[in-house]
């Protein structure tokens, strides 16, 4: 393995996480610790640490703040500062499926805004909301660079052009049925 | 006879069903060793995605398109595993979905491709396609060459700064190039490469990571041969998961190979290269903030001086380019400065990535050498809009750029031009909308967006997005309108002059567009409007909305506000 290794962007899905760590009961602090050791070497290692344990955990919990500080030797405020910076990093796990919709300019220029409206509906759940059963998460993103296929969206990590509020209901239904 | 088929990888293709297409292919190809399935990159031409090409024996591909999944049934009852796609007439040939030979299509054939010369041609993750198709020359003649009369050659083509300021990169690399390095630190500088496309229609960056990712990493080698650089590092935005995996696997191919690491090509240049995903902050596009975000701070920018150049990654000396002018940096490498400068009007040269899109009947990757006009980019190639309606707003460079009417269809594509119309070029995204658009509610959006995405270090872009906001809110309301737009040019001025960077200084350009060539769509019907009291961060909102009944139309020019509890 050659030393420019990547973690995963924020968008994936949850289901995608380490399978140790879907059953609960993980150590969020042990998870922090290895994620660290992995980039001991990475300069500026903060993002792709924070990346890691999203990744492991589905979330940055508030308890791996500090865990994460000590080991690269950070003040709490420093980190806490990076985890509240970028709209990416949760502090809670996201919903069973995370549906991101762009709700930049080429999007709207196609009925984003709409859609948005008409997808919220049907879901039952604001943009920038965790329905209360757990199920779906609702994201708005600028821009998903679809700009020529819109409206684009974002379901679980895989991209969508030319999207309908149809499409991503289905999608959410069938993520819930049992495999 | 041996066949090829292609069906793109690219996620714009598979967003329209690509894979379904390339696993009905895949069924229908099973135990006939005659056919082999290519996963290329996108060709660009994204309203006939997913497209699908067809070669017999090594002969010109045939495309069809757009193939959805329910068409694939179709097409290999035409013949599609054993017909000739071009020959003489046959069922195949017939198909309604037939487009002839790809590269004759004229809205292909008609273009200048360069920087995006393989992308849509080639396997993206085949390093023997990269070979064959002229890869690496650029870095073989870089590295025989010695590192002054590399930057002395990029100068010499012209090459601009593909992420918007059009900076020429030949003397941001000579500055590099020059700058003393800290023997204490060893000597440390860097190549960063800026992949956090965040501009609305945008998407030149994506296809060219996932169609041709061995170009940027050629000439990120090229720019540390050039600057003494050991280290690079390519920062792609979190919400491309796709551009991420396939430069994440061409950098291991590429190590594996010899095209990094301790000696490059075994001409003992080492340079390691690290590929570093955002964090959902549109911010990062800039680039003393990407630093900050590649140092693992907050993406708060930097004030300059000290240029990158001279104190930038860590503190050294650092190249910040864009991933579109390092993919470029091959081909200018092996074709030469000349051939590049020969392409281009004025003092934009070479040829630039146009990308057209939002409501535009023919979106896609539109390369031609600068000098194109707009009208030529939205009407020819673009087909005028999808929806049918006639054309009211393009908005050129992104977010931050101007919103244009067809009035000024005759611009040239040329950074000094655009500048001189208070416009820019940007990153090349072309953002077309219909007559249904209220120009009123964009030049709104463009303060909010500011709002969200403004990093907070500066006062007039932090505070004065919001200030933006709700001075737009009040004009659509009907309060005060011309003392308020008076208000917004004030803010605007302020914003300008007192940003430390592009967002800031840049978000007016929109919102003056929009004041200057659509005035009644400021004047309209006045609309109820609740004050939305920006939340940071997804934050609750602080104490009660205030909220902006319509004032009558007749008294909408001097009313006085009417703020009522919501």
């Amino acid at each position: 393995m050659h030393p420019g290794t990547v973690s995963n962007g924020a968008n994936g899905s949850p289901r995608a996480r380490d399978p140790l760590a879907v059953d609960g009961g993980v150590d969020a602090v042990q998870v922090a610790r290895s994620v660290v050791a992995a980039h001991r070497t990475d300069r500026g290692a903060l993002l792709p640490i924070l990346h890691g344990i999203q990744s492991a955990l589905g979330c940055v919990p508030t308890e791996v703040v500090p865990v994460v500080a000590a080991e690269l030797n950070l003040s709490r405020a420093d980190v806490h500062g990076v985890v509240s910076f970028y709209s990416d990093f949760r502090r809670e796990p996201a919903g069973r499926t995370v549906v991101a919709l762009c709700r930049a300019e080429a999007c709207q220029s196609v009925g984003a805004d709409a859609l948005a409206e008409d997808v919220e509906a049907r879901l039952g759940v604001e943009t920038g909301a965790t329905r209360d059963d757990g199920a779906v998460t609702l994201n708005g993103v600028f821009c998903l660079g679809n700009c020529a296929l819109g409206p684009a969206a974002l379901v679980d990590g895989r991209l969508l052009g030319r999207v309908t509020a149809d499409r991503v209901e289905a999608l959410v239904r069938a993520a819930e049925v049992p495999a | 006879m041996s066949r090829t088929l292609h069906v793109p990888r690219d996620s714009a293709a598979r967003s329209v069903g690509a894979d379904d297409v390339a696993a009905a292919i895949v069924a229908a190809v099973a135990g006939r060793d005659d056919v082999a399935l290519v996963r290329n990159g996108s060709r660009g031409l994204l309203w006939l995605e997913p497209l699908v090409e067809v070669s017999v024996d090594g002969g010109p591909r045939v495309a069809f398109g757009p193939v959805t999944p329910d068409d694939v049934a179709s097409l290999l009852a035409a013949g599609l595993l054993d017909s000739d796609p071009a020959g003489v007439p046959n069922p195949l040939t017939e198909h309604p979905l037939h487009l002839g030979p790809t590269e004759s299509i004229e809205w292909l054939a008609s273009q200048n491709r360069l920087t995006f010369r393989r992308v849509g041609v080639v396997d993206p993750l085949s390093a023997d396609e990269y070979l064959a198709t002229g890869g690496m020359a650029g870095l073989r003649r870089a590295l025989g060459m010695s590192p002054a009369d590399v930057v002395a050659e990029v100068t010499a083509s012209g090459l601009r700064g593909r992420g918007g300021a059009g900076f020429p990169a030949g003397v941001k690399w000579k500055t590099v190039a020059e700058a003393p390095a800290d023997p204490a630190s060893g000597d440390l500088k860097f190549i960063c490469c800026n992949a956090d496309e965040g501009d609305s229609g945008t998407f030149a960056d994506r296809m060219m990571l996932e169609g041709d990712p061995f170009s940027t990493i050629e000439g990120m080698a090229i720019a540390a041969h050039a600057v003494g650089a050991r280290e690079g590092y390519v920062y792609i935005r979190s919400e491309y998961p796709d551009a991420v995996a396939t430069l994440t696997s061409a950098v291991e191919i590429a190590y594996a190979r010899g095209w990094l690491g301790e000696d490059v090509l075994g001409a003992g240049l080492h340079f390691d290269l690290f590929v570093r995903v955002g964090a959902g902050a549109y911010i990062c596009g800039e680039e003393t903030s990407m630093l900050e975000s590649l140092e693992g701070k907050r993406a708060v920018v930097r004030a300059k001086p000290p240029l990158p150049a001279l104190e930038g990654l860590f503190g050294r000396p650092t190249v910040v380019n864009n991933l579109l002018t390092l993919a470029t940096v091959p081909a200018v490498m092996s074709g030469g400065a000349q051939a590049y400068a020969d392409l281009g009007v004025g003092r934009s040269r070479g040829t630039q990535v146009f990308q057209i899109a939002g409501n535009v009947a023919r979106g896609g990757i539109v390369e031609t050498a600068f000098g194109v006009t707009l009208g030529e980019l939205v009407e020819g190639w673009g087909g005028g809009t999808a929806s049918g309606r006639p054309v009211r707003a393009v908005q050129v460079g992104g977010p931050l750029g101007a919103y244009l009417p067809p009035s000024r269809f005759d611009l040239p594509m040329d950074y000094e031009a655009f500048a001189a119309a208070k416009a820019m070029v940007g990153h090349g995204g072309v953002v077309v909308f219909d007559d249904s658009v209220d120009m009123a509610k964009m030049a709104r959006f463009a303060m909010h967006f500011c709002a969200e995405e403004s990093c907070g270090k500066c006062t007039p872009c932090r505070i004065g997005a919001v200030r933006g906001v709700e001075t737009i809110d009040r004009i659509r309301a009907g309060v005060d309108r011309e003392a308020n737009l008076a208000l917004l040019d004030d803010l605007c001025t302020l914003m300008v002059d007192g940003s430390l960077c592009a967002m800031g200084g840049l978000t007016p350009m929109p919102v003056r567009s929009a004041v200057e060539h659509w005035p009644d769509d400021f004047h309209r019907e006045p609309v109820d409007v609740t004050i939305d009291r920006h939340r940071p961060g997804g934050r609750e909102p602080v104490g009660p909305q205030p909220r902006y009944v319509a004032a009558s139309a007749a008294s909408a020019q001097h009313s006085t506000p009417e703020e009522v509890a919501p």
